[in-house]
């Protein structure tokens, strides 16, 4: 299937010089989830914004189901809807107003049924007589989604849609993400919230310094790059890592408390066994055992520190 | 042609005057019949008329294009000014429209607000100096014209300005004093010789005249000449406009 978004060899160099993005291939595909993660600063919004008209490029295309953003810019825009990262709202506006407006603006004819729909899902609609400036910052998040949605979009654009969101909103953001992907809408969200992420996306790409370092499917990039962890409590201190256990990867932590065995999570043997019973024979006790699976988090910062 | 942005963004801009209502239409109402009370009714009794017309009629032309510039001027650079400056530009710059929806609906909105806002101020001024209008098409035109024009020319204002400084600077320093000099107040002919033709580089005084002559018949210059002169004013702004929707210029990075 012809993918949602092609963004083909793209550049941006800003007035200034500076180079936010360089050569980013990307292929989004129809009715995903896509995140796209990466520290403050990585090209992330610079490449919403050109995929969304804000932002000229610099070299390279972007296809929108097919249309060029430059060139066919109103059919592409058309498709697509973006909710900014910044709260940005009309303060003496309300919020039917808005959100109407919205809809107009991107092309179609007014439909207060889908407007109802639009603010009942997002729990606006008791809201939709008041003005934006009396709303918390949640519920203005809320706004600027409405208003994204109003044009019925294929492509959505959620640029850090859950920063400065309380829990229980992010939960509902969440839910709403999932209840639009089930009807057939494509969802690209930027995030430093890596959990949001591991949570919600289908596939991840990672930007570091205006390049696009991984796409990779989030759960093949979790069994490839996962790692997982033992860290045994010990029962008296160690003062460095007995000759007997040389072989194995162990680290002694600075305390001589615990011990940590790193091992791969998807291999036949992962040695727990052996590792156990050497301490055994070595007169090692412990008190306490766990093991963690490297998050999404270990491995975007051992990605990035790699890259840096 | 997404006639529903044009009719989206025109109606969000007049929504905002009708919200205004105060400072976008009562005050500029009351501070031109503050003119009239003090130069029409008490001084003008005292003065001789011009060109046959008594002074507090023959003043009524200039306050109005007075207002209807400094009006469509700050109608227009704030309407586009105020959302480059709290970031709402986001959603117009990423909407399937093209430049010319955008200037028709905050164009549009400006000019239709500064015409309304004339209207109400030629019948107010009927209600201290009795005056008449000669070639009452040629005054609405006029107004139309002015009112398009000078709309246009604060959009790019408003473009322009990344500041609230940069936004008041055109009107008040330029504007304001080729008004006042393009002739409101007096006929450019009971000037020395001199500044008569320093004056008429002032493009104020084709549209003061084009509009005088709409209401009494006389002018200081052409009628054909006022239209002419507006008409290259308009040009001029159109094509500013659109070199700034093709290089993007303080819209887009």
């Amino acid at each position: 299937m012809q993918p949602i978004i092609t963004v083909r060899q793209l550049g941006k160099t800003y007035a200034s010089g500076f180079h936010a993005l360089r050569q980013i291939d990307l292929e989004i595909r129809r009715g995903e989830i896509f995140a796209l993660l990466g520290p403050n600063g990585a090209g992330k919004t610079t490449l919403i914004s050109i995929i969304c008209g804000i932002v000229n490029p610099s070299e390279g295309t972007v296809l929108a189901d097919g249309h060029d953003v430059v060139r066919d810019y109103r059919a592409a825009r058309a498709k697509i809807g973006l909710v900014p990262q910044e709260l940005t709202t009309d303060a003496f506006e309300t919020v039917w107003n808005t959100v109407s407006f919205s809809r107009g603006l991107f092309g179609r004819a007014a439909n207060p049924a889908h407007v109802e729909k639009v603010l009942r899902d997002l729990s606006l609609w008791d809201k939709r007589h008041n003005k934006l400036i009396t709303l918390s910052g949640g519920m203005k998040r809320r706004v600027m989604i409405a208003k994204a949605l109003s044009h019925e979009p294929q492509i959505l654009f959620l640029d850090e849609p859950t920063a400065g969101v309380d829990v229980e909103l992010r939960r509902d953001m969440w839910a709403m993400v999932r209840a639009l992907r089930a009807t057939g809408v494509t969802i690209i969200l930027t995030t430093h919230y890596i959990e949001e992420a591991e949570e919600m996306a289908d596939r991840i790409g990672v930007i570091h310094k205006g390049e696009l370092i991984l796409v990779e499917d989030k759960a093949e990039l979790m069994n490839k790059l996962g790692r997982k962890q033992l860290t045994l409590h010990l029962q008296s201190p160690l003062e460095s890592i007995p000759a007997a256990l040389a072989g194995y990867p162990l680290k002694l932590s600075a305390d001589g408390q615990q011990l940590v065995y790193t091992f791969d999570a998807q291999g036949e043997h992962t040695g727990i066994d052996v590792l156990l019973r050497r301490l055994g024979e070595a007169g090692i006790d412990f008190k306490d055992l766990q093991t963690r699976q490297s998050s999404l988090e270990d491995i975007f910062v051992s990605l990035v520190r790699e890259r840096a | 042609m997404n006639i529903y942005a044009i009719r989206a963004i025109y109606r969000f801009e007049m929504a905002r005057t009708w919200r205004t209502l105060l400072q976008s239409i009562v005050s500029p109402v009351i501070s031109t019949s503050l003119y009239f009370v003090v130069f029409g009714a008490a001084i003008g009794s005292h003065m001789n008329g011009i060109d046959g017309v008594s002074y507090g009629a023959f003043i009524v032309p200039g306050l109005i294009m007075l207002s209807l510039l400094t009006q469509s001027i700050s109608n227009a650079s704030f309407g586009i000014y105020f959302p480059k400056f709290v970031g709402t530009i986001y959603e117009i710059l990423s909407a399937p429209v093209s430049p010319f929806e955008i200037v028709a609906g905050y164009v549009g909105a400006a000019a239709s607000k500064s015409i309304i806002l004339g209207l109400i101020i030629l019948a107010t001024a009927r209600l201290f100096v009795p005056f008449q209008i000669e070639h009452p098409l040629w005054m609405l035109a006029f107004l139309l014209l002015t009112a398009v024009t000078f709309s246009l020319f604060g959009f790019i204002i408003g473009i322009w300005a990344d500041n609230f400084e940069k936004l008041q600077l055109v009107p008040l320093l330029v504007v304001t004093p080729l008004t006042f000099l393009g002739g409101s107040f007096y006929s450019i002919r009971m000037l020395p010789p001199f500044w008569q033709k320093v004056t008429l580089f002032n493009p104020v005084v084709y549209l003061i005249s084009g509009f005088r002559w709409s209401f009494y018949g006389v002018s200081d210059v052409g009628v054909g000449v006022s239209v002419g002169m507006t008409a290259v004013f308009l040009a001029i702004c159109l094509a500013v406009v659109r070199w700034i929707f093709r290089s993007g210029y303080r819209l887009k990075a």
